[in-house]
């Protein structure tokens, strides 16, 4: 099988269910990482490792989904709870500019009473103060409980926030993309099927869009194939995925904190796997957030070729206890001590500044 | 497997490696400053599965550091202090017994215990503290005094090495640990650690403790201002080293924290780093039956990412560890048994539990259960 599946990459030829299954679980793990290193060297620049300066913002924590895994959410009332101000919004956006950002990342819980126009208000704001930050926000499962809320197809709002000046839509909330591990972990979000859905109807309306997998919370490998499998297969008919990032649930002040966190080892395969299977999506990311930056590094020898964001504030993996820092220059240094050329990117992925000293 | 290595470089070592042939100190040279890490990866786990198969050791260990005050003052080091009115501490016999006392109740099966080169400490003392070790705790191995520690000691008893090590041993010493050796390059001892004990001395004392039937590890530490040549040549001179006495245990790669060290303004050396010097190393020394990914500096997840990068040996499970903290490092002091095993199993490795000899206690899950107890009542 293995020669089989080297044969394969070398040739450039999509990968079957049952070859990317064998790449989890029976090849080592630096033949692996060979594979998809090459295969990441082919797909995406081989001398330059990319990286995004942007801020995470939360605009609230009240969230009626309860997922197993969060560490972050609270219910309306408990202490704690939060719903962004304005002034306060503001005020993080602008010292994200300070410190170089080009896009804030914005994402929240599933509020039970917050209506459109509180979304739309909060985009046309940020619009007419800061029209050269590009906007990053809502999940599938906001837009999902969006239009639940205002009894709209998730179309009509991804219409409504794309004119009030939302950009692209990160690929959250995906955790692992089969209909077993969300009922076990996350209930009350959208179903895998809306999941997809909403991510095409998205690329339909010409919005790009990212992809996540988060692995480690008691799921098969084969729910991991699968989960690749459904985005390859979106990414076939639309082609609006601009990246894939996979990473470890941290469970850490989450209900399931009795259950351990997946090791680096589990990381690396699954990165090496990922790259290898969506030979259809350009850019793997690394996830320095979850991983710390020794072994994020280490992954830009297993397939990924862009180091994620500065991020600047975390808060929802924080939340779990995991809490490692990484400044734009710590993140250069770490892509030319792997060998690689730092450049700061945008969303689409351009190059904004080719960081070749 | 030969396909994958197509135009990489590195063929011919994949020649020599599948062949079982000696690699040169230009070998090593080349691995360094390949950028094909897993391919170098894939040559380093081509060794280690032939000398450990898929095993990955481990041991149930405690360290204890009896002594930041050391009058070496070696550049890349945060640990020590000139004195007490500098912030050093000095633990007396009866407290370093107090620390080994307070985890009689866990399944230790070493005691690890390194200082600096302490002036105000009397020779007895050190006799004393493995006395009362000893008499506390019998039945567990003494691995203490790295060789800088031992020359030292030879030093102010005004005896040889030789002498020394015989002295200790009936105190109780079982091995000594790899430290002090950081580069052998003289470029670099000159610079970073003029006053420290040299490379041949370092050596000598080694040697001089295996033809005593006292086995010891051997380190590099790496990260700082070396070349990739002075690595290399370093490994071979521990190669050789090892071929004259089979003395060795394992080898230790220690990663550079400059962090509170003169050497703050230097950046420190990245995962990256980390997992090429494993793997050089278990590529070069080909007479070492074991190489150790020290957690403490490298974190766990890489170590046990090295699993596959050459590192049989995830050492220990370590409580209170001082010399790699103070020099800035963030990662855990306590590696659970229960989480150690599986961060192995994960890996696709057996774990097997030794002692400091490498005699194995595989499968028992004894001293696990005993642990697991021991935690359950904290």
């Amino acid at each position: 099988m293995l020669n089989r599946i080297i044969d394969k990459a070398a040739a450039g030829e999509r990968l079957e269910r049952s070859e990317i299954g064998f790449l989890f679980t029976d090849t080592p793990l630096a033949v692996l990482g060979s594979l998809a290193h090459k295969a990441r060297l082919a797909s995406a620049d081989p001398a330059r490792v990319t990286y995004v300066k942007d801020r995470n913002i939360n605009y609230t924590n009240i969230c009626v989904s309860g997922c197993r895994f969060c560490a972050f959410y609270r219910s309306k009332g408990e202490e704690g709870a939060y719903v962004i101000e304005r002034d306060d919004l503001h005020r993080k956006i602008e010292e994200a500019r300070e410190l170089g950002a080009t896009q804030i990342l914005l994402q929240g819980g599933l509020h039970p009473d917050l209506r459109l126009d509180f979304y739309t208000a909060m985009l046309e704001n940020i619009g007419q103060s800061f029209p050269d930050i590009h906007i990053h926000a809502f999940s599938p499962p906001e837009i999902d409980h969006i239009a639940r809320i205002e009894g709209l197809s998730p179309e009509a709002i991804i219409r409504a926030l794309r004119n009030a000046g939302l950009d692209s839509i990160p690929g959250g909330g995906a955790e692992v993309l089969t209909p077993d591990s969300r009922t076990r972990l996350s209930p009350n979000k959208c179903t895998t099927k809306t999941w997809l859905d909403v991510m095409e109807t998205a690329h339909g309306l010409g919005l790009k869009t990212s992809a996540t997998m988060m692995f480690g919370h008691g799921e098969t490998i084969e729910e991991r194939v699968d989960h690749l499998l459904a985005i390859r297969s979106l990414q076939e008919r639309t082609g609006g995925f601009t990246a894939f990032i996979p990473w470890s649930f941290q469970p850490g002040n989450t209900v399931l904190k009795e259950r351990r966190e997946s090791g680096g080892h589990d990381y690396l395969r699954t990165v090496a796997a990922s790259r290898l299977a969506l030979d259809n999506v350009a850019n793997i990311q690394a996830s320095w957030v979850t991983q710390g930056d020794r072994v994020a590094q280490t992954a830009l020898f297993f397939g990924c070729n862009d180091f994620g964001s500065t991020m600047i504030e975390e808060n929802v993996v924080a939340a779990a206890g995991v809490t490692f820092r990484l400044s734009g220059n710590e993140i250069e240094r770490l892509i030319r001590a792997a060998g690689f050329r730092p450049a700061q990117r945008n969303q689409a992925y351009e190059i904004l500044e080719d960081l070749s000293r | 497997m030969k396909r994958i290595f197509s135009g990489s470089g590195l063929e011919e070592i994949l020649e020599k490696v599948l062949g079982g042939d000696r690699l040169t100190v230009d070998d090593g040279v080349r691995l360094y400053e390949s950028r094909h890490l897993t391919l170098v990866g894939c040559l380093a786990n081509i060794v280690r599965e032939r000398i450990n198969g898929n095993r990955a050791f481990y041991i149930y260990n405690q360290h204890i550091n009896y002594s930041n005050i050391c009058g070496n003052e070696c550049r890349f080091c945060a640990f020590f202090r000139k004195g007490e009115a500098d912030g050093g501490f000095r633990m007396s016999v009866d407290e370093v017994a107090g620390k080994v006392k307070e985890r009689l109740g866990e399944p230790i099966r070493e005691l690890h215990i390194v200082g600096g080169c302490d002036p105000d400490l009397p020779y007895s003392y050190y006799l004393e503290m493995l006395a009362a070790i000893r008499e506390i705790r019998p039945d567990v191995h003494i691995q203490a005094f790295t060789a800088v520690e031992i020359a030292h000691l030879a030093g102010i008893s005004g005896q040889t090495v030789e002498d020394t090590l015989i002295d200790l041993r009936e105190a109780g010493l079982g091995s000594l640990p790899g430290g002090g050796a950081e580069l052998f390059s003289s470029r670099i001892r000159n610079d970073l650690c003029a006053s420290k004990l040299s490379p041949e001395g370092w050596l000598e004392t080694a040697e001089t403790a295996h033809r005593l039937g006292i086995r010891s590890n051997a380190t590099m530490l790496y990260g700082h201002v070396e070349t990739a040549r002075e690595r290399a040549e370093h490994l071979v001179r521990l190669r050789e080293s090892q071929d004259r006495t089979g003395g060795f245990l394992a080898f230790i790669p220690l990663s550079f924290h400059p962090a509170n060290t003169q050497l703050d303004f230097l950046e420190a050396p990245t995962g990256v780093d980390d997992l090429k010097n494993i793997a050089v190393a278990r590529l070069l020394l080909d007479n070492f039956d074991h190489i150790k990914a020290f957690w403490i500096m490298i974190g766990k997840k890489l170590a046990q990412i090295s699993l596959s990068f050459g590192a049989d040996d995830m050492d220990g499970t370590v409580i209170e560890e001082k010399i790699t903290h103070m020099a800035g490092a963030r990662t855990d002091q306590v590696f659970p048994v229960d989480e150690l095993r599986r961060y192995i199993v994960e890996a696709g490795r057996e774990p097997v539990e030794r002692d400091t000899l490498y005699n194995l206690f595989p499968g028992t899950g004894a001293a696990e259960k005993a642990a697991h107890a021991e935690q359950d009542h904290r």
